[in-house]
C-alpha cells in the first residue's frame, strides 16, 4: 500500500451492539484527526450516508454471521475489499451470540407462536470466517482501541499485525495484579487470549475470556481450577466457557 | 400535491443499527408507509438462563454498545431488587454521576455526529473536518471527555467493568474524583461553544407536531436518571404514576410483521421515550443553568416536535455536567470512601428501571436458591418509539406531499424524522420476553 495515497477504509455491521463501532469516538481528537491524514472512511452506514463502489483496501466487519440471508452481503464485501478484518468478537469467534447455540429451543421460548415467522429466522451465531475469508482479527468485546491503531498502522507500513498469542494471566502479572484465585474468586484468564491489557481483573472482577481462547487452551485443566481452586460447581465450572467461547469449545 | 412518490431508504443511515423507510404514494393516496426493523435478532433471554447473578449484567450489557452503562445498570438494579440488595447512599450518587456520564456522552455523539450533518447540509462529519475543524474537534475532544468522566467511576464505558450486584469493584481516588469535578467545571467554554453551534442553525430543525403520550421515570427528588417511578404526561399535561414493578401494564409489547423488534403502548395508541419525554415530565426540576438554556432557545413543556429531541438533549448535556458537579460535591463532603459490597439476602424475582439516553429501560430477572437466573425480560426505549416512529411518519408524509416537496426532500425529512429519535435498533432487537422457567 502506497503511504501517498490514503487508504480506503468501510465499516460494515451484522448482529452485534456497534460497541466496537464506538470506541471510535473514544479515540480523542488528536489521534482521530491524525488517523485521517492516512486513511479515508468510504462507507460506515453508523455514521455516514455516502456508499462507495470502488474498490476497498481495508473492511472492518463487526458482527457475528447468524442469517444464511447475511452471506451475500458479506461475500459482496469480501469482494470489494483488499483486506478484510473481524472487527471485535462478535465477527472473530461469535461472542456472546453464540451463547444459545447448544440450545434448539431459544427461537421458540423467545417467539412463542411466532416463532415461525419468516423474518424472525436465526441459526446458530458463527464468526464472519464461518462465509468467507477473513485476513486479521480485532478480538475483545469491546475490541481493543490501542490494538486498533496499532494494527491499523502496521498496514499502512506494510507490516504484518502482531496479535498477542499467551494467556491473560500473563499481563496480570505485568501490570502487579492480585490474582482473582488469590481473592477467593474464579477467572478465564488462564485461557484467555491477552492483548487487552487484563483491565478485568484489575478492575475487581474475573475475566470472562472476551477475546476468545489463546491457542492452547487446557479446557480440562480449566474446568478443574474453577471447581477446585474457585469454588464454582460441577455445572457451572462446564458452562462457564460458553459466554464468549462457546464456539472455541471442543464440544461446539 | 405530488402525484406518485416512492421512497425506499434500505439500512437508513448515521442510526445505531438496521431500519428502513418505505413510502409509496400512488395517484395521490399513500399505498404504504412503514417503518422496517430488520436487525438480525439475537436472543438474550436464551442466553442468560442458568447464569449466575454475578454474570447476568456482563451479559445483557451486550445488547448495546451505546447504553452498555444504563443495560448494566438497569440490570444490576433489578438483581439486586431480586437479592434484598440495597445499595448504599455513596453508591446510588456515584451510579447517579455514571448515569449523567453515560447521557452525555450518547446526546453529544448523536447531536454532533448524527444530527448535525444534516443542519450542516453534509452527508456525515468527515466533509466537515476542513471546512468546520474547530466544530468537529470540539466535538471528538468533548466526546473523548465524556468518555473518561465514565470510566473514572465505571471502568469503561463500552461494557462497564465496576458496576456490579451490590456496589461497585472498584474506587477511584479521592483526587481523581476532585480532577473530575475540575474538569466538568472546565467544560463550561466547550458547552457554550455547543450551544452556540446549535444556535446556528436551530432554524433547520423542522417544525412539525403530533400530540402524544410521553413516558419517563419521575422522582419527587431529583430530573430521574437513576431512580425514580413509572410517569406519563398527556397532551393536555395530565400525569400518572406507576410502580416500576407494574411496568409491563403500561409497555404492553405486542409483535408486528415489519419488524424483528417487539412494539408497546400505554393509554395512546402510542408513547415516546428518550430526552423529550424526560423533558416533558421533569422540566420543573432540571438545573438552574439547563432551564436557562431552554429559555434562551424559547423551548419549553410541552413540546410536541420530536425534531426537538435532539435539542432536549442538549438541555440534559448542561443539566447532567451541573448536576454531577452537585453530586461529586456531596459525595467528597460525605466522608468519601470504597465500600464493601452489600451481599445478597434472598434470591427471588426483581425489576429494575433507569433512564438510558433514548429513554426509559426496564429489566427484569428471576434466581434460584443458588442464585442462577431463571429467565428475564428487557423493554429497551427504542421499541418503544418503533410505534411512535410509524405514526408520526404518517402524519408527516401527508403535509411534506402536501408543501409539494420533492421526493429527495421527503427521503430527507423523514430520515431526520427518524434520526430524532436516536434509535438504537440493535437494542430493540434483543428479544429477551417475559416468560420465567422454575
Amino acid at each position: 500500500m502506497s503511504a501517498k495515497r490514503k487508504v480506503k477504509v468501510a465499516f460494515f455491521d451484522f448482529a452485534c451492539c456497534e460497541g466496537c463501532q464506538v470506541e471510535l469516538t473514544n479515540l480523542s481528537d488528536p489521534i482521530f484527526v491524525g488517523l485521517l491524514d492516512h486513511i479515508e472512511f468510504v462507507e460506515f452506514r453508523e455514521v455516514m450516508k455516502e456508499k462507495t463502489t470502488e474498490p476497498i483496501d481495508i473492511a472492518f466487519v463487526e458482527g457475528s454471521f447468524t442469517r444464511e440471508s447475511d452471506r451475500a452481503r458479506l461475500e459482496d464485501i469480501r469482494k470489494r475489499a483488499s483486506i478484510v478484518i473481524a472487527y471485535g468478537a462478535c465477527a472473530a469467534t461469535a461472542g456472546i451470540n453464540a451463547m444459545k447455540n447448544h440450545t434448539t429451543d431459544y427461537k421458540e421460548y423467545v417467539y412463542g407462536k411466532d416463532a415461525a415467522m419468516p423474518h424472525l429466522d436465526s441459526q446458530k451465531a458463527l464468526p464472519i470466517s464461518a462465509a468467507i475469508k477473513v485476513d486479521y482479527a480485532l478480538h475483545g468485546c469491546p475490541m481493543d482501541r490501542a490494538e486498533f491503531v496499532r494494527v491499523v498502522s502496521d498496514l499502512l507500513h506494510g507490516k504484518q499485525p502482531l496479535i498477542p498469542n499467551y494467556p491473560v494471566c500473563v499481563e496480570c502479572k505485568m501490570r502487579e495484579t492480585v490474582c482473582r484465585y488469590e481473592l477467593n474468586d474464579h477467572c478465564l484468564g488462564l485461557v484467555a487470549r491477552a492483548g487487552c491489557g487484563a483491565p478485568c481483573p484489575a478492575d475487581g472482577i474475573p475475566c470472562e475470556a472476551c477475546r476468545g481462547f489463546w491457542d492452547h487452551p487446557n479446557e480440562e485443566a480449566i474446568e478443574e481450577v474453577l471447581k477446585s481452586k474457585g469454588g464454582l460447581s460441577a455445572e457451572r465450572a462446564r458452562e462457564k466457557t460458553r459466554m464468549f467461547t462457546a464456539t472455541m469449545r471442543r464440544d461446539a | 400535491m405530488r402525484q406518485n412518490v416512492s421512497i425506499n431508504v434500505h439500512h437508513l443511515t448515521r442510526v445505531e443499527g438496521h431500519g428502513n423507510i418505505v413510502v409509496d404514494v400512488k395517484n395521490g393516496k399513500i399505498e404504504k408507509m412503514q417503518w422496517q426493523v430488520p436487525e438480525a435478532p439475537r436472543f438474550f433471554e436464551a442466553m442468560i438462563r442458568g447464569r449466575h447473578y454475578s454474570e447476568v449484567a456482563r451479559i445483557t450489557s451486550r445488547i448495546c454498545g451505546i447504553c452498555a452503562i444504563g443495560h448494566t445498570l438497569a440490570s444490576v438494579k433489578a438483581t439486586e431488587n431480586a437479592l434484598g440488595i440495597v445499595v448504599t447512599p455513596q453508591t446510588v450518587k456515584l451510579r447517579t454521576i455514571i448515569k449523567h456520564a453515560e447521557n452525555c456522552d450518547s446526546h453529544l455523539l448523536h447531536i454532533y455526529f448524527l444530527v448535525a450533518p444534516d443542519l450542516f447540509g453534509a452527508p456525515s462529519v468527515f466533509p466537515l473536518v476542513p471546512t468546520h475543524t474547530e466544530v468537529v474537534v470540539r466535538a471528538l475532544r468533548m466526546k473523548r471527555f465524556a468518555h473518561e468522566w465514565g470510566s473514572l467511576l465505571a471502568g469503561r464505558t463500552t461494557h462497564p467493568t465496576r458496576v456490579i450486584p451490590g456496589g461497585l469493584s472498584e474506587y477511584p481516588t479521592e483526587a481523581e474524583l476532585k480532577n473530575l469535578k475540575k474538569r466538568l467545571i472546565d467544560l463550561q467554554p466547550d458547552l457554550d461553544a455547543t450551544v452556540k453551534t446549535v444556535l446556528s442553525v436551530a432554524d433547520k430543525v423542522p417544525s412539525f407536531e403530533r400530540q402524544t403520550e410521553y413516558m419517563a421515570l419521575s422522582s419527587d427528588k431529583e430530573y430521574a436518571v437513576y431512580d425514580g417511578v413509572i410517569q406519563t404526561v398527556m397532551p393536555d399535561g395530565k400525569k400518572q404514576r406507576w410502580p416500576v414493578a407494574d411496568y409491563k401494564s403500561c409497555t404492553n409489547e405486542y409483535v408486528v410483521p415489519q419488524s424483528t423488534a417487539k412494539y408497546t403502548k400505554n393509554k395512546m395508541a402510542s408513547y415516546m421515550a428518550g430526552a423529550l419525554a424526560r423533558f416533558n415530565n421533569n422540566y420543573d426540576l432540571l438545573h438552574p443553568e439547563a432551564k436557562k438554556l431552554a429559555e434562551t432557545l424559547k423551548f419549553k413543556p410541552l413540546c410536541f416536535n420530536p425534531y426537538m429531541n435532539s435539542v432536549a438533549q442538549l438541555v440534559e448535556v448542561v443539566h447532567g455536567v451541573k448536576d454531577s458537579i452537585r453530586l461529586l460535591d456531596e459525595v467528597l463532603g460525605a466522608g468519601y470512601k470504597p465500600e464493601d459490597l452489600v451481599k445478597p439476602k434472598k434470591f427471588g424475582r426483581g425489576q429494575g428501571a433507569v433512564e438510558v439516553p433514548r429513554g426509559i429501560l426496564f429489566h427484569e430477572y428471576g434466581y434460584d436458591d443458588k442464585g442462577m437466573c431463571t429467565g428475564g425480560n428487557c423493554i429497551i426505549p427504542t421499541n418503544q418509539n418503533h410505534g411512535n416512529i410509524q405514526l408520526d411518519l404518517e402524519a408527516l408524509v401527508p403535509k411534506l406531499l402536501a408543501a409539494e416537496k420533492d421526493e429527495k426532500a421527503i427521503e430527507l425529512g423523514l430520515e431526520m424524522l427518524v434520526r430524532a429519535y436516536d434509535p438504537c435498533i440493535s437494542c430493540s432487537t434483543h428479544y429477551l420476553k417475559v416468560e420465567f422457567k422454575r
